[in-house]
This record gives C-alpha cells, sequence and structure tokens, in this order.
C-alpha cells in the first residue's frame, strides 16, 4: 500500500489538476458565447446573400448557368474545417472519422477528389491517412473574422470557375447545442438556390449593370459567406466541445480526490491502530 | 415619407433605421434612393454612403457592396461598413502606409498586390470620410 505522504502528494497533484481543468472549462464558457454571438451577428447578411442568390437563379433561369449546372468532368473538391488545438473532446475524432469515410465512399465511386484543409488537427490526420492535401490554412483564432476566409474563397472560387472541380462541399463541425455538436457536410458548388419566398419574385428587379455581372461579384463573396459560416459554427461546437471535455475532467479530478482522500484516511488509520498494538503489546512484556 | 435602411456586413447588422434618403456609390457613380424607388440589385463600389434622416445626416465608408432595393426596405450588403464617426484615423493611416509599403516593394506576387491595392483604396476612402467629418465639427445627434 502506498505510504500515507505519497497519498497526500497525490492528492495535491490531482487539486492542481482540477484547478486547471476548471479555469479552462470558464474560459470556454465565455469564448462559447462569444463564438455563438459571432454566428448570430452573421446571420443577416448570409440570409441576404441567399435571397440575392435565389432571385438571381429565377433571372438566369438555372438550367444553362455554369453555377448552377452540374458537370460530369473535373474532380471533387472537399474543404474540410478543423480546430487547431486539442483537448476538444470527441469533436476532431468524429470530423475526421466523418470526413474519411465520405473520402472512401467517394473513391469507390471512382471519382478523383482534392482536398483544402482548415485547421491543423484535419491537415495531420489526412496526412497520417496519406491523403494529399491541395492547401492548408490555419491560425483563425478564437475569433475567426470575414477576413481570414477570403484567401480561401478566392482559391475555392477561382479553382471552380478554373474547371478544376465539378462539385466543392465544406465539412464542418455544426453547432446544434451546448450539448450536441454533429459533423456535417454542405454543399458549396453548384450553387442549389433557396426556394424564393421572401420579398418579391427576381424578375421585378432591375438589375445593374446586369444579372450576370451581379452574380460574377456575388460568387466570392457567397462562397466566403458560406466558409465563415462554418468557421464560426466550427468555433462554437470547439469551445462548447472543450468545456463539457473540461467539465468532466473537473469532475473526474474532484471523484479521484474523494478516492484518495478516502484511502488516505484508511492508511492512516491502519498507521495509528498499528501504533496502539506496539504500544499496548510493549508494554505488556514489560 | 421615410424608407427603412439596413446595412449588413459579414460580421454584423451595421445599420437599421427609418431614413429620409440615401446616396450609395454605385460602380458608375453616385446613386440616390428615395422611397418608392423600383425595386433594384447593383453591385457598388467602394466609397461614401450619406443617409439623409430629418435634420441629421450620416455617413459610412463601405468597400465590397451590394444595393437590393425592395418595396418594403432598402438593404446594402457591404463587406466593409465603418461610420464615420467610428472611425479610427490612426488606424487607417497605419493601414494606409503598411498598404503602400507593401505596393512600393521590389517584388509582390499579383494576388498579394491586388490584395494591398485594395487594402491601399478602403484606407485612403477611411482617412477621406474620417477627415471630412472631423471639418465639419461635432455633428448633430437624433
Amino acid at each position: 500500500m502506498a505510504s500515507q505522504r505519497d497519498i497526500r502528494r497525490r492528492i495535491g497533484a490531482v487539486r492542481n489538476i482540477k484547478q486547471i481543468t476548471r479555469a479552462m472549462q470558464f474560459v470556454a464558457a465565455s469564448k462559447l458565447k462569444r463564438a455563438q454571438d459571432a454566428t448570430l451577428a452573421a446571420r443577416p447578411y448570409s440570409d441576404k446573400i441567399d435571397e440575392v442568390i435565389a432571385d438571381l437563379a429565377q433571372v438566369l433561369s438555372g438550367d444553362d448557368h455554369p453555377l448552377f449546372t452540374k458537370r460530369e468532368d473535373g474532380r471533387r473538391l472537399i474543404v474540410f474545417i478543423t480546430t487547431d488545438r486539442g483537448l476538444a473532446g470527441p469533436l476532431n475524432t468524429n470530423a475526421i472519422r466523418f470526413a474519411l469515410r465520405e473520402i472512401v465512399e467517394h473513391g469507390e465511386a471512382g471519382g478523383e477528389l482534392s482536398l483544402v484543409t482548415v485547421g491543423r488537427k484535419g491537415r495531420d490526420a489526412m496526412r497520417r491517412a496519406k491523403l494529399p492535401v491541395e492547401a492548408h490554412f490555419s491560425g483563425f483564432g478564437d475569433r475567426p473574422t470575414f477576413a481570414d476566409v477570403t484567401a480561401l474563397a478566392r482559391l475555392v472560387t477561382d479553382d471552380f470557375l478554373g474547371g478544376d472541380y465539378n462539385r466543392v462541399d465544406v465539412i464542418y463541425t455544426r453547432f446544434v447545442s451546448t450539448l450536441v455538436q454533429r459533423p456535417t457536410m454542405d454543399q458549396l458548388l453548384p450553387m442549389e438556390p433557396h426556394e424564393d419566398t421572401i420579398g418579391i419574385p427576381g424578375n421585378q428587379f432591375i438589375f445593374e449593370p446586369s444579372p450576370t455581372a451581379v452574380l460574377q461579384q456575388l460568387l466570392p463573396r457567397y462562397i466566403a459567406t458560406r466558409l465563415y459560416q462554418a468557421v464560426l459554427e466550427n468555433t462554437a461546437s470547439e469551445w462548447s466541445s472543450k468545456m463539457i471535455a473540461m467539465k468532466n475532467a473537473t469532475e473526474s479530478a474532484e471523484e479521484l480526490i474523494d478516492d484518495l482522500t478516502l484511502s488516505y484516511n484508511k492508511v492512516r488509520q491502519a498507521n495509528i491502530t498499528r501504533e496502539m498494538i506496539e504500544i499496548a503489546s510493549g508494554a505488556s512484556a514489560r | 415619407m421615410s424608407l427603412l435602411l439596413e446595412i449588413v456586413t459579414p460580421e454584423k447588422l451595421a445599420y437599421r433605421d427609418q431614413v429620409d434618403e440615401v446616396v450609395v456609390p454605385g460602380i458608375d457613380g453616385q446613386l440616390g434612393i428615395l422611397p418608392h424607388h423600383a425595386p433594384l440589385l447593383t453591385v457598388l463600389g467602394v466609397g461614401e454612403l450619406h443617409i439623409r434622416k430629418g435634420g441629421d445626416d450620416e455617413y459610412f465608408a463601405i468597400a465590397g457592396g451590394f444595393l437590393q432595393v425592395r418595396p418594403d426596405k432598402v438593404v446594402v450588403m457591404a463587406e466593409t461598413a465603418d461610420m464615420a464617426s467610428e472611425i479610427d484615423l490612426e488606424r487607417a493611416e497605419q493601414a494606409r502606409r503598411d498598404a503602400e509599403k507593401a505596393l512600393s516593394s521590389t517584388y509582390v506576387e499579383p494576388a498579394d498586390m491586388a490584395a494591398a491595392r485594395a487594402a491601399l483604396e478602403r484606407a485612403l476612402l477611411r482617412i477621406r470620410v474620417a477627415e471630412r467629418r472631423q471639418h465639419e465639427g461635432p455633428r448633430r445627434r437624433g
């Protein structure tokens, strides 16, 4: 059995760990709040963009415009978003498993595939899986800004318009609630316009200079907006997953402290009893 | 008679109020929108957005935007929209210097070149808008 002093030292160590995980839990909680606010604040713009796309799709009569039609040639691009840092519970593991399954299934269909990763964890996993990563972005930090994703958006837009890809998807972890975060795949291109239910029909608008010109200007922003939203959702998921992971760690530490305190007391009691017996037997031997 | 104006950026809803008139920087020059304008969807340039509301004026420096005029409201979607009174001159000057430095270095990648030019344009606009406001002295608040 461990000595009294050993156990006391372990209790001290676990208590320190508990303090750290508790602090991390509170930090994650406040960052989660900020990430959620940012996600909400970004919504009006993206709703607007969707609305304008729907109007444009009506005017450009979807079928023959390259942005709205499915092409057969070219590869498929997956933008895979994960976090830069770990200690976020099962978040990245789940996202990576989801992405790999998608890639394997697609691979069986015989198509070619390109990967762009956002966040170090995803890139490292893809490297381990021996999958080539075309481009990598990271260091968006706790508060991703719209400017962070514009370079990525430009890359995606240019390559799509250049005919390299026939389809672009983004995989990220959707923030459902504080307890539930779900790996999700959204199709970015070709565009799937929403039903035009808001406002007036697209054909009643005057487009200046022309619908095509407006769409051309809108496209990179649309892509950037969708990617920005995915990054924001992923950030919110990261912090809530981290918060839960740290909460669990704190609770485990508390349990461990209870267990260790119990065995500490047992050892202490055993020592006292032993000493008493030694004294008693010493006295009776005289 | 007034119209409802909304200015949204990817990061937030920057402005939402009833106004009398809004003048936006269209790609082919200034564009004034009054109530009952026909539905319109257009690309905006980099420039100054002027809001007229009662006796008060508000100015925004906007870049990378679109304008949508609907029967019920006017929406400006812009990549950046800074209210004149909130522009930080120091930071804008710094951004201008950074962009100028990037442009004057010996070799610049074409993509970086374009980004630096755009940054310079935005910085100059911010400075122009902010300085104009400050010359007019303290503005009235409605």
